[in-house]
């Protein structure tokens, strides 16, 4: 959406983006200097200091109509570089303070000095500071170059929590994500190339008034959205995804599923709503929404039929980044232009609830993790019992993520369903209302074996502090009453949508899903039930033995055809792909 | 056939290479590279458009040249990270190749960690 003028001159507030910024990279610098002895001390300073800017910038943007705006060194663009926050960067702001707050008190019992390997604990409060920074540079940023810069410092931030703890499996699962999103962020880096040598600015705000259907657009727009779709994972550009967010340390992946996705998708919803919301057209957004669907399916098929917690939920952010892409085809209007409308704010609910109810599930696992040694799921038997603050977490985390109002995601999917009924898009309904079905159906899975009953009690092998278990519950009830906020100053979210989530027919937008999603637990997981030899399981699978078997071939396919997928060859081929039928559905679409 | 033309050509090529280096070949290292050819095609190209600048009536555009100086610093960076990934992993694997069954199949590790 166009703003009606070009805001060029700081406004009152702006220098909060720029302490967005400043405050972590300093606490980077603070870190370096004092050294590991001082590490714990200056992230819990700077924690604090960070969520009370984004707290201060969330106050301040409904006051100042909405836009903040800082010129850097008081040059305005084309000549200098703006910072710019809008309602978009306000809740993204928001949320990863909270999410980053959450980790750190969960991570602060883990990662204390001289308990694990020497240099790990040092680094992680490095790290974690410096993504916060790279994550609100691109927030708040301008201009398309910035952002690159930030994306790049994301990537370097991310890819060392990765291999935290220096196994073989866990670096070769770093260096293919690395160079697999330098790829990625070249293609975005000749994108920008090719947008200034067009037009002579990066400014979004200049480049939204400028931008024309030439062809060199065209393609930049299909290099850059491609790069940014490497770096995001959607796939079947997933291949660095799952090894790397299931290799990691719980607190590294909590920030690394929950926020650091989050950051090239927030690039992506710029480039398309803000720089150049006319161009892409319909058939591309189409294209974009169809492999979200291929990763839903593939990501919770997947995930289904894995044994360990973690790649479970490794898998399950796979498929939750395809539900962020559904709402592309939905966001045109009747004009053939992209709206930032509902739509929008239905992605963008989306995201902030998968961030904070994922973050929660990934902290819960490592506390199962460190309580039981390992995280196999068909060995939790009891866990409930044993580690009842965990399950809770994980319980309500999953409650959140699969729609159950009044969660984020209820609020979210009750946008998409209306834009998709608006639209007369159907088939995004029932990729959406699948979705959430999916979703259940790896929440029931894991539950139903956390609450079986165990024969003989469960020893814990590690410690569990309380901390640990309430950062991750504190999240997730944040994911689970985010339906109840008031968006409207932020987002553009109708007014009566927050209460439209209690209506009658509640029931059966809860019921639906959780009946769904248990019938694809029992029809698509591998593992031996809990309740296996019970009298009413076998009378189940009497009825439903033939179609089980089918399903779990059907699994069984996916899965091998993801393991193709995730060969680099492939993965380089459907990049190639990818671009091709973006650039080919835009230059269609002009 | 202008210079802008040529370097143009040059910059396609390299890019072009490099992507190809990228995806086929094996060996981390070689994609390392690989990845360097593919940038240097993207600032090649970056130099050109500030060039084109030049048509404009100013001598050059410095605003391109900003922008590679910053993306070389970057591209800098993220070799030196991905040689010190490869580095440590060749250390403690003794080998360097990224398609070991323990990263393309995580599943087959049974006790998990």
């Amino acid at each position: 959406m166009l703003p009606p003028a070009p805001a060029l001159v700081t406004t009152a507030g702006g220098f909060l983006l720029v302490l967005s910024i400043v405050v972590p990279v300093a606490g980077v610098l603070l870190a370096f200097a004092l050294g590991e002895r001082y590490v714990r001390q200056v992230a819990s300073t700077v924690v604090p200091v960070g969520l009370a800017i984004a707290v201060a910038v969330l106050v301040l943007l409904p006051r100042s109509d909405g836009h903040l705006v800082y010129l850097l060194g008081a040059w305005p663009p084309p000549l200098g570089v703006a910072l710019r926050a809008d309602g978009l960067s306000a809740v993204m702001l928001a949320t990863t303070a909270v999410v980053i707050c959450a980790v750190a008190i969960f991570a602060a019992t883990d990662f204390r000095p001289q308990s694990v390997e020497a240099r790990a604990p040092f680094a992680f409060w490095i790290l974690l500071l410096a993504i916060w920074g790279a994550l609100n540079t691109i927030f708040v940023a301008g201009d398309l170059f910035t952002l690159y810069v930030a994306l790049e410092l994301l990537t370097f931030a991310a890819v060392p929590l990765v291999s935290l703890d220096g196994r073989a499996e866990t670096l070769r699962a770093a260096l293919r994500y690395l160079l697999f999103a330098l790829l990625g962020s070249v293609l975005y880096l000749m994108g920008t190339a090719l947008l200034y040598g067009i037009y002579g600015t990066l400014d979004i705000e200049l480049l939204s008034h400028r931008v024309s259907a030439d062809s060199g657009v065209l393609i930049a727009a299909a290099l850059m959205t491609t790069g940014l779709l490497a770096k995001t994972a959607l796939f079947p550009l997933h291949l660095w995804l799952p090894p790397a967010h299931a290799g990691a340390p719980a607190a590294a992946s909590a920030i690394l599923s929950a926020l650091v996705v989050k950051g090239s998708f927030f690039i992506l919803v710029r480039l398309w709503f803000d720089v150049m919301p006319g161009l892409p057209g319909l058939a591309a957004a189409q294209l974009l929404a169809a492999l979200g669907t291929g990763a839903i399916v593939f990501g919770s098929v997947v995930a289904l039929r894995q044994e360990r917690l973690k790649l479970l939920i490794a898998y399950s952010t796979l498929a939750q980044i395809g539900y962020l892409f559904l709402m592309f085809p939905l966001a045109f209007g009747a004009s053939g232009k992209l709206e930032s409308d509902q739509a929008l704010a239905g992605g963008l609910l989306q995201a902030v609830s998968h961030a904070t109810a994922k973050a929660a599930m990934f902290m819960a696992v490592g506390s199962i993790y460190t309580g039981l040694g390992h995280d196999r799921i068909t060995g939790l038997r009891g866990v409930a019992r044993a580690l009842p603050l965990s399950v809770l977490a994980f319980a309500v985390g999953g409650i959140a993520l699969m729609g159950v109002q009044p969660s984020g995601a209820s609020l979210a999917k009750e946008l998409l369903l209306q834009d998709t009924a608006r639209t007369g898009q159907w088939w995004w309904a029932v990729v959406l209302q699948a979705g959430g079905m999916f979703t259940t159906a790896y929440v029931v899975l894991v539950l139903s074996h956390a609450f079986a009953p165990s024969d003989q009690p469960i020893t814990l092998i590690g410690p569990a502090p309380l901390s640990r278990d309430l950062a991750a519950l504190a999240l997730a009830l944040c994911s689970l009453f985010l339906g109840l906020l008031p968006w409207d100053s932020y987002l553009p979210v109708p007014y009566d949508a927050t209460s439209k989530l209690f209506g009658i027919d509640a029931l059966s937008k809860l019921l639906l899903p959780v009946l769904g999603g248990a019938a694809l637990a029992i029809l698509l997981s591998p593992w031996p039930h809990p309740l296996g030899s019970s009298a009413a399981w076998k009378a189940l699978m009497r009825v439903v033995g033939p179609l089980r078997r089918g399903c779990l071939g059907f699994g069984s396919l996916i899965e091998r055809g993801d393991e193709v997928l995730r060969q680099w060859s492939a993965a380089g081929i459907s990049l190639l792909l990818v671009s091709l039928l973006l650039a080919a559905s835009m230059f269609a679409a002009n | 056939m202008s210079a802008v033309t040529v370097f143009g050509l040059c910059a396609a090529a390299a890019v072009g290479l490099g992507l190809y280096g990228l995806i086929a070949n094996p060996q981390p290292l070689r994609k390392i590279i690989a990845f360097n050819l593919l940038g240097s095609g993207v600032f090649l190209l970056f130099g050109i458009v500030g060039r084109r600048g030049a048509a404009a009536g100013f001598g050059n555009d410095p605003v391109p040249q900003a922008l590679v100086i910053t993306g070389v610093v970057v591209a800098f960076s993220a070799t030196a990270l991905a040689i010190a990934l490869l580095l440590r992993l060749f250390q403690i694997a003794g080998s360097t190749t990224l398609n070991s069954r323990a990263a393309a199949s995580p599943r087959s590790d049974p006790s998990g960690h």
